[in-house]
């Protein structure tokens, strides 16, 4: 077969070729969830630890509601929605009493959210992973590079990762909502001196992000499990994403999100690998998963050594 | 005992330190004055090590300390107090000023043994309390203090440093008259008491009784620097002042 | 000096020290277990209340501790070493250790940087704790000895909890003195107002590197005891939202004072035994319970008795 003829290097860039796009693939959604969260941190100053489990009510509601009328796309619209639906209640109801507060408070109000959201998405649905079915369409692999084929459906999630970055970019640079964004990123009290209506500014912000996170967990259903908790294993990841690129700045969000979707899936692909031929076999079998997985917490220190406010940070 | 060369500060496009040589005597008063936005507040701050310069060069004592951390400024005897009062709130006055006290007597790594019994912190700390008029209050929690107390308390915390140098950024802001008058007066014993002194104030009879001399400041440069005769009678000081009590 | 303060803490001692013999005799032995259980949260409350509650480092990362404390001793038994000492004196050093090189480098950072990194360090930790395979990763292991002491036997309920309730005791004193004295002071001076501690010569970093490596190491103890006390552990020891209950603890007892953390253990984890009962759903409810007392309890439970430590 033509594949078997192949030099094994010629391999392992394809390898590396696919796995580079699996870290675009995670950076993406990681940036779906940055920029919501480093835009409410960065113009209301607030802590929101439940920005996760906005991600998971994504993903759960958009498979109940496939489920119940049958639709993949009226899965996703319900599911979006009620992700929006869900976060205009928590900010409502929660939120609002603790822009005022001390970061401290946000952190163990918005944790107390977590352990409610989990709990009550583990007795709607169970505990158990669930399981998130995809249309034939999006189903199908497609050859990029001779020997190298892709799920297509990674591949629209870099689509449409890579188009809501580009209307972010267009909102924030060329609309009034976007100036209003950039100035309160950089000078909240100033904007709010402005006379602009700071409560709609905030609603607007937090559904914005509500929605870009529940549509990353639409988005991840089909490819990482869907159970409670879920939400927490990306936000630390999101954490690290924000540090890196530092607050309240969305081409920070994307710029760290990429790096840290692609050198996370890298590492995990290739470190074991890497090691093995530079150390003994089975020391690199247990060492290799360990390095990978503290790699971007590395990374985030090292950054953290040179530029302590992040790459790009809103405020100067 | 201080020395300034072209102290320069930007912050984007405004520049609000431009080039500043200042210097002060031993013993001396040096009043600095100057309209709101003359960037009186950036200069304390450069003095003081919270900003660093652009440019310029700070001597101090014969060493050069433009780089050097408020912290260590302090240590080396450069005491401050702040504009817009700055104290422990939840602490008592007396806490307050053997806190300072601590601060300058070596390393506190010390875990075991009572801070709040320790008399060598206690006793100076008592000591500048009465100097400075507030011994009957030395257990009120600064909090609970009246704001002329309050900036006496500031005042104190300096002093209780040690300081070589003391800057005092506007002393009387928001007193009365009867407690601005006794501050003055504090304030000119410590000048006969030979302690060099940075003032920034607004309050111009203060000024012009305390100060040996009189920097005026106007968009971030020296306009003029005299004994404080000359600096009443000095025209461009007066069209900057246009509009207030010269 | 009897000063109110004291009394009462004689109080609670003495109460915690009938406590065994008088439910053996209510047949109701079960709440030793519980009660220990909650002292050693206590112990694990009382370091991070030092450099939380009076230090003002917003680290949610201190459950890593408890884990490694409880590491260090699985560890050690794994090879066959059961020496009590060992057992707690290599949980004590490698949380210091530990502590000190995720504290350089944390406390570079302030405000919500800093909360952010302690996160990602502990889960960094967290994960490596699962990829160990050699003990059990995910799953965890089995404590093959127990720590062995001289004349104490863990394995006895209540030889074990006396130890638990000495070590407790000996934990708050502690930080006591060490909030008490000049050490302290420059702590809680820098939390207060950092501006102006910088201004009269103090500078925070060290002194702050120092209080964080020993509420690690305090937090040490508390796991290596933990890990007698389940006879199991797992790397969900480390797990961030425990982090996020031991805070809660600090914060729910009233931040800043001595009894706060005590209080805290206390209050949280028995509304969760009782919440658990009721409902294997409990955290639906402990969740809003939680949100409600961060926005309407502000001064925690502590102030309700006595004025935080001035």
């Amino acid at each position: 077969m033509q594949r078997a003829r192949l030099a094994p290097f010629f391999m392992t860039l394809i390898l590396f070729f696919e796995q580079l796009l699996n870290g675009v693939q995670l950076g993406v959604m990681l940036f779906l969830m940055a920029a919501g969260l480093t835009l409410v941190l960065g113009i209301m100053n607030l802590v929101n630890l439940a920005h996760g489990s906005l991600y998971m009510v994504g993903a759960y509601l958009t498979i109940a509601a496939a489920q119940w009328t049958g639709s993949y796309w009226l899965g996703v619209l319900l599911g979006l929605a009620g992700a929006l639906v869900v976060g205009m209640i928590v900010e409502v109801v929660t939120l609002r009493a603790l822009y005022a507060r001390d970061h401290l408070d946000q952190v163990l109000a918005t944790f107390g959210l977590i352990l409610f959201f989990n709990e009550l998405v583990a007795m709607i649905w169970g505990r158990a992973s669930l399981y998130s079915s995809l249309p034939a369409w999006l189903q199908g692999h497609v050859e990029l590079l001779p020997g190298s084929i892709y799920p297509v459906y990674r591949l629209v999630i870099i689509a449409v990762g890579l188009a809501v970055a580009a209307l972010l970019w267009y909102v924030v640079t060329r609309t009034r909502l976007g100036m209003l964004i950039r100035a309160g990123a950089s000078n909240r009290t100033m904007v709010a001196a402005l006379g602009v209506n700071i409560r709609l500014l905030y609603t607007v912000v937090f559904g914005f992000g509500a929605a870009l996170a529940g549509l990353a967990g639409l988005m991840a259903g089909p490819i990482y499990s869907v159970q409670p908790g879920m939400g927490e294993l990306i936000l630390i990841q999101v954490f690290v994403v924000i540090v890196i690129g530092g607050i309240g700045s969305i081409r920070g969000a994307l710029v760290g999100a990429l790096i840290v979707g692609i050198v996370d899936t890298l590492g995990r692909a290739f470190l074991k690998p890497l090691l093995g031929s530079v150390i003994s076999p089975p020391a690199a079998e247990a060492a290799g998963p360990a390095l990978a997985s503290m790699l971007i917490y590395l990374l985030m220190a090292v950054v953290l050594a040179v530029r302590p406010a992040g790459l790009f940070p809103a405020r100067g | 005992m201080l020395e300034v060369r072209n102290l320069t500060k930007r912050f984007g496009a405004l520049l609000a330190s431009d080039g500043i040589d200042f210097d002060v005597r031993e013993g001396e008063t040096h009043a600095v004055i100057g309209p709101n936005g003359a960037g009186k507040t950036t200069f304390i701050s450069q003095l003081a090590g919270n900003l660093v310069p652009d440019a310029g060069r700070i001597v101090f004592a014969g060493e050069d300390i433009t780089r050097l951390s408020a912290p260590r400024r302090a240590r080396k005897g450069l005491g401050r107090s702040f504009q817009i009062t700055s104290v422990y709130p939840e602490f008592t006055a007396l806490e307050n000023v053997a806190l300072a006290v601590q601060a300058q007597s070596g390393h506190s790594f010390r875990l075991w043994r009572p801070a709040r019994s320790d008399r060598s912190l206690i006793e100076p700390a008592r000591k500048v309390l009465n100097d400075v008029g507030l011994s009957s209050r030395e257990g009120v929690l600064a909090a609970n203090l009246a704001h002329g107390e309050q900036r006496q308390l500031e005042v104190a915390m300096a002093l209780a440093t040690t300081p070589r140098l003391l800057l005092l950024d506007e002393p009387m802001a928001g007193m009365g008259i009867e407690e601005s008058q006794r501050m003055i007066d504090f304030l000119g014993s410590l000048k006969r008491s030979r302690i060099t002194m940075v003032l920034v104030e607004h309050d111009m009879d203060a000024v012009f009784r305390l100060a040996d001399r009189i920097s005026v400041l106007v968009y971030g440069r020296v306009a003029a620097t005299d004994v404080p005769d000359k600096i009443r009678r000095n025209d461009e000081v007066r069209r900057a002042y246009l509009g207030e009590d010269a | 000096m009897l000063s109110r303060r004291l009394v009462l803490w004689s109080v609670f001692v003495v109460l915690l020290l009938a406590l065994p013999p008088v439910v053996v005799a209510l047949g109701q032995p079960f709440y030793i277990d519980l009660v220990r259980r909650i002292m050693i949260f206590a112990i694990a409350a009382v370091s991070l209340n030092l450099i939380l509650g009076y230090g003002g480092m917003v680290s949610f990362g201190h459950a890593a501790y408890l884990g490694i404390g409880a590491y260090a001793a699985g560890i050690l038994a794994f090879y066959g070493l059961a020496s009590g000492w060992l057992h707690f004196g290599a949980a004590i050093a490698a949380s210091a250790l530990v502590a000190l090189a995720i504290g350089s480098v944390s406390i570079r950072t302030s405000g919500v940087y800093f909360i952010m990194i302690t996160l990602a360090f502990t889960q960094m930790l967290y994960y490596l704790g699962i990829s160990l395979a050699l003990f059990g990763g995910d799953d965890g292991m089995r404590l093959k000895t127990r720590s062995r002491f001289p004349l104490l036997d863990l394995g006895d309920s209540l030889h074990f909890y006396y130890l638990v309730l000495v070590l407790l005791v000996a934990a708050v004193y502690l930080t006591h003195r060490i909030v008490s004295s000049r050490f302290g002071m420059v702590l809680r001076a820098a939390k207060s107002n950092e501006a102006r501690s910088r201004a009269i010569g103090f500078s925070p970093y060290a002194y702050r590197l120092l209080a964080f490596t020993i509420a690690g190491a305090m937090g040490g103890l508390a796991g290596a005891l933990l890990a007698n006390h389940t006879n199991y552990l797992t790397p969900d020891f480390m797990h961030w939202t425990r982090s996020g209950e031991i805070m809660f603890m600090v914060i729910l007892g009233g931040m800043g004072t001595a009894a706060g953390p005590v209080a805290g253990a206390f209050a949280l984890l028995f509304v969760e035994e009782l919440l658990a009962r009721w409902t294997e759903h409990w955290q639906v409810i402990l969740g809003p319970l939680l949100i409600l007392s961060v926005i309407f309890f502000k001064r925690g439970l502590a102030g309700m008795f006595y004025k935080p430590d001035a």
